[in-house]
C-alpha cells in the first residue's frame, strides 16, 4: 500500500464531565478532548488520528479497486436513537455503506458529522461512536474524517448524524434502473418491513409491544457475492423509506416497464404481518435497512438467488416477481387471495387507519 | 397467521366465485344490466381493493363504494374547527392517524403541526387521557371521529375521566351514525342499488335490529359483512341467494364478531354520554337529520366544542365534486369530471379522495384492475 506520511502521534485528550455542553462545540480544548476521547478513540485509524482538516487518500490505492469513484451522503435523524436491532450509529454507517454498495461500488471511506444537543451524556455519545466503529469494521470501511457541532437544547433531538461515503466501482459493473427488461426477475434478500415495524413499535406511540428487531446491516458482502453470481444484474436498490413498493415504482417508471409481484411468495415475518394488520399498514411500504431489491436477467435469477441464500444476510431471499408486459410504469401485485391490485407510490407517510 | 390466513383462502374464494356466477346467471343479470351492491363501510372498500376482490367477480355484478368512511365524510368546516382548537397554545390536540391529512379550508392537522401546533397521533382515546394525566398544566383534546364503532371508546374515556376527576381532558365530538345516512341514500330519487353489505363493526355495537326498515320498507336485502376478503365474497353470495330465493332480509355473515343484539354495555355508555344532534353536515352528502351525536349537558366539561369557542363555519363542497353521485352508485369514481385531474390523493377536492378507505382514493391508489372496460378508463388516472 502506498502510505501517506503521518505526523508523530500526539497525546489524546480526555473528557472529565458527564454531559455534552456548549463548551464542547466551542472550538477549544473541550472540543478537542471530546473528539479525541469519544470519536478518535472509537474510530481508531491513522487517517483520522492526524485530525487534519481533510483526509487525503491515495489515488493509486483507490484505482486498484476499479475505474470509477462512487460518492454519496445521507443524514440520520431516527427517533428513538436506540431501537431493537440497532441504533443511530449503526444505521448511519449501514445507510451510507449500502447506498454505495447497491451502486456496485466497494465501500471504502466514510465521514461522520455529528450534531449533538447540549445535555446528552458523554457515555451515550461514546456508545453511539463505538456502535459506528463496530459497524464500520463489519462493513470493511474506515471513518476517516468528521465534524462535531453542539447546539442549544431544543435545537435538535439529542443527536443527528450525517455520513458521507466514497467507494470504487469495478470496471464493467453497470447498474441502472432504466436497464430493466421484459422477463427480468425481481429478487429480495429476505424478510421485508422489519426496520419500519421495529421503529414504529419502539416509539411506543402505538402502545404495542413487539419483538420485531430492525434488519439494519451492511450489505457490501452480500452484494459482492450477488454481482459475482449474476454479472449482468440490471439494478440494485436498498428499499429504505417508502419500502419495496416505492423502489419497484421507481424502477417501473425509469425503465418504462410493468412489474408484477406475487404476494404469496413475498417474504414477511408473522410479527410484521400482525403488526401491519392491527395498525392498518401495508408492509410493502415499510422501511428496510438491510435489504436490497435486485433486478436480474431471467437466465441469472437462479444463481443470484443461490448466492444470496448462501450469505448470512440472505437466507430467506426470494424471487418475488418479474418484469411483465403491461402499462409502462405500473406495478401490480397478484394477491394471496387470487386477485390483482395496483401497488402505487404513497402520497405521504403511511398513517394508521381509524377502524 | 391464525385467524387471518383462514379468511384469505384462495381455494374457498374460487369456489365462492363459481357459486356467485351460477346465482347471477339464474337471477338473469348480465354485463349490460349489472346487479349493484353497495358496501356501506370504508373498511370493506379497503379490503376489496387490497385483495383485488372486484376483479375476481363477474362483470354482471357492480360494487358501489358507500359512505362509511368517517374521515372522508368529515366536512371542511369541522377540520377548520380542529385547527382552531389546536392553535390554542395550551392545547395538546390528539387524533387517530388518518385524520391528520384531511384538508380543511385553511390547512390540515398535519400542516397545523408543522406550523407549531402540538398535534399528536394516538391509537386510542385512552392514550389521550393518559396524556392529560401526565400534563396537568395542558388541555388535552381528543378528536372524536367515527361511526358507532369508535363511539363507545370515546364515551368510556369520558366516563373514566369523570371518575378520576380529570379536568383538562375533552373530546371534540364528530361522531356520526350510519343508519340515517343509509336512509338518505335510499330516499334519493336516482337510487339504483339492489342490496347492501352491512357495516360489520358498527353492527358489533348496534346489532342488526336498526337495519330492519331497509328490508321492510325499502325492500332491499342486506348482509352484515366481515372485513376479510372471504367474508366479503361469502356476504355477496348470501345476498345473491336472498335475491334468487325472493327473500328480502337482514342477514348476518359476521356472527363471529357481531352479535344479533349488539353490545349492550357499549350502547349504554354511548347513551349516557351522547345525544343525537338535530342534523350533521356530511362532506359530499350535505346535511342529514339526526346523523350525528353531541356530548350531553351532564358531561359539558368534557366537550371541547363548549370549552373552546369553535368557529363552526359551514364550508361548501367544491362545485365540481360529484362525490354524492359516486356514493349513490350513479357514476363510477373515474367518471367524475375532476377524478385524477384536479382531485387526487395529494390535493383531494372531494370527500372520497381523502382517506385510503374512500372510494376514489382506493381507485386512484389500487386501481380498477377489473374488467376490460374499467381498465381502460381507470388508467386515465
Amino acid at each position: 500500500m502506498n502510505m501517506v506520511s503521518f505526523p508523530p502521534r500526539r497525546s489524546r485528550g480526555k473528557v472529565h464531565v458527564p454531559t455534552v455542553t456548549l463548551a464542547h462545540g466551542g472550538g477549544g480544548k473541550a472540543m478537542k478532548d471530546l473528539i479525541d476521547d469519544v470519536f478518535v478513540e472509537a474510530f481508531d485509524n491513522p487517517l483520522l488520528a492526524s485530525l487534519d482538516d481533510s483526509a487525503r487518500i491515495d489515488l493509486l490505492d483507490l484505482a486498484q479497486h476499479g475505474d470509477r469513484l462512487a460518492f454519496t451522503t445521507d443524514s440520520f435523524v431516527v427517533d428513538p436513537l436506540v431501537f431493537p436491532g440497532g441504533d443511530i450509529g449503526r444505521l448511519a454507517v449501514c445507510g451510507t455503506v449500502n447506498d454505495l454498495a447497491v451502486g456496485g461500488a466497494l465501500p471504502l471511506y466514510l465521514s461522520c458529522a455529528v450534531i449533538v444537543e447540549e445535555g446528552v451524556s458523554i457515555d451515550f455519545l461514546r456508545q453511539i461512536a463505538r456502535s459506528m466503529a463496530a459497524t464500520a469494521q463489519e462493513a470493511g470501511v474506515k471513518i476517516v474524517t468528521g465534524d462535531t457541532k453542539v447546539v442549544n437544547k431544543g435545537a435538535c433531538d439529542q443527536m443527528f448524524i450525517t455520513t458521507t461515503g466514497v467507494g470504487v466501482v469495478a470496471a464493467g459493473v453497470e447498474l441502472g434502473a432504466h436497464r430493466a427488461r421484459l422477463g427480468d426477475a425481481v429478487l429480495v434478500n429476505g424478510l421485508l418491513g422489519d426496520h419500519g415495524a421495529a421503529i414504529l413499535g419502539a416509539r411506543g406511540d402505538m402502545a404495542l409491544q413487539s419483538p420485531i428487531e430492525s434488519d439494519c446491516a451492511p450489505l457490501q458482502g452480500l452484494i459482492a457475492s450477488l454481482l459475482n453470481a449474476a454479472p449482468n444484474a440490471r439494478f440494485l436498490r436498498d428499499p429504505t423509506r417508502g419500502g419495496v413498493a416505492t423502489v419497484l415504482n421507481e424502477i417501473a417508471e425509469a425503465a418504462q416497464v410493468a412489474i408484477e409481484i406475487d404476494e404469496a411468495v413475498t417474504p414477511l415475518r408473522d410479527e410484521v404481518r400482525g403488526f401491519c394488520e392491527i395498525l392498518g399498514l401495508d408492509p410493502l411500504y415499510l422501511a428496510n435497512e438491510g435489504k436490497i431489491v435486485a433486478i436480474v436477467p431471467p437466465d441469472e435469477a437462479e444463481q443470484a438467488l443461490e448466492a444470496m441464500r448462501a450469505h448470512r444476510l440472505g437466507r430467506q431471499a426470494a424471487v418475488i416477481g418479474s418484469v411483465v408486459a403491461g402499462e409502462p410504469g405500473r406495478v401490480t401485485m397478484r394477491t394471496i387471495f387470487g386477485g390483482r391490485r395496483i401497488v402505487d407510490m404513497l402520497v405521504g407517510e403511511q398513517l394508521p387507519r381509524i377502524c | 397467521m391464525r385467524y387471518v390466513d383462514e379468511f384469505r383462502d384462495r381455494a374457498k374464494a374460487d369456489f365462492l366465485v363459481k357459486e356467485i356466477e351460477r346465482l347471477l346467471a339464474r337471477i338473469g343479470r348480465d354485463e349490460n344490466r349489472p346487479l349493484q351492491i353497495m358496501e356501506v363501510c370504508g373498511g370493506h372498500t379497503h379490503s376489496i381493493f387490497r385483495y383485488g376482490v372486484e376483479g375476481m367477480l363477474p362483470k354482471s355484478i357492480e360494487l358501489v363504494h358507500g359512505p362509511g368512511c368517517p374521515v372522508c365524510v368529515l366536512p371542511m368546516g369541522r377540520v377548520d374547527d380542529c385547527v382552531a382548537i389546536a392553535e390554542h397554545s395550551e392545547v395538546i390536540f390528539t387524533t387517530f392517524g388518518d385524520a391528520m391529512r384531511v384538508p380543511g379550508s385553511r390547512k390540515s392537522l398535519l400542516q397545523a403541526k408543522a406550523d407549531g401546533c402540538d398535534v399528536r397521533m394516538v391509537y386510542s382515546p385512552m392514550d389521550a387521557l393518559a396524556l392529560a394525566r401526565k400534563n396537568p398544566a395542558r388541555e388535552v383534546v381528543f378528536f372524536g371521529i367515527g361511526f358507532e364503532t369508535t363511539m363507545p371508546s370515546t364515551a368510556l374515556t369520558v366516563l373514566q375521566a369523570e371518575r378520576e376527576g380529570i379536568k383538562n381532558f375533552s373530546i371534540f365530538c364528530n361522531h356520526i351514525t350510519i343508519v340515517p345516512t343509509i336512509k338518505a341514500i335510499l330516499d334519493s330519487p336516482d337510487l339504483r342499488l339492489d342490496g347492501f353489505l352491512g357495516p360489520g363493526h358498527v353492527s358489533m355495537v348496534i346489532g342488526d335490529a336498526p337495519y330492519e326498515f331497509i328490508a321492510r320498507y325499502y325492500k332491499k336485502p342486506m348482509v352484515i359483512a366481515g372485513f376479510e376478503p372471504l367474508d366479503i365474497l361469502q356476504s355477496i353470495w348470501m345476498l345473491l341467494k336472498q335475491i334468487d330465493e325472493g327473500r328480502c332480509e337482514i342477514e348476518n355473515q359476521y356472527a363471529r364478531v357481531a352479535p344479533a343484539g349488539g353490545n349492550s354495555v357499549a350502547l349504554q355508555a354511548v347513551a349516557q354520554v351522547y345525544e343525537l344532534r338535530e342534523f350533521f353536515e356530511w362532506r359530499g352528502l350535505g346535511s342529514i337529520d339526526h346523523s350525528g351525536v353531541k356530548v350531553r349537558d351532564a358531561y359539558a366539561g368534557f366537550d371541547a366544542e363548549r370549552k373552546f369557542a369553535v368557529p363552526n363555519a359551514k364550508i361548501a363542497d367544491p362545485k365540481s365534486c360529484q362525490c354524492g353521485e359516486v356514493l349513490k352508485g350513479v357514476i363510477k369514481p373515474w367518471q367524475c369530471k375532476v377524478f385524477g385531474r384536479a382531485c387526487s390523493p395529494e390535493t383531494p377536492l372531494g370527500a372520497l379522495m381523502v382517506s385510503s378507505e374512500g372510494a376514489c382514493a382506493a381507485y386512484y391508489q389500487y386501481g380498477g384492475i377489473k374488467r376490460g372496460r374499467d381498465e381502460a378508463e381507470a388508467s386515465v388516472a
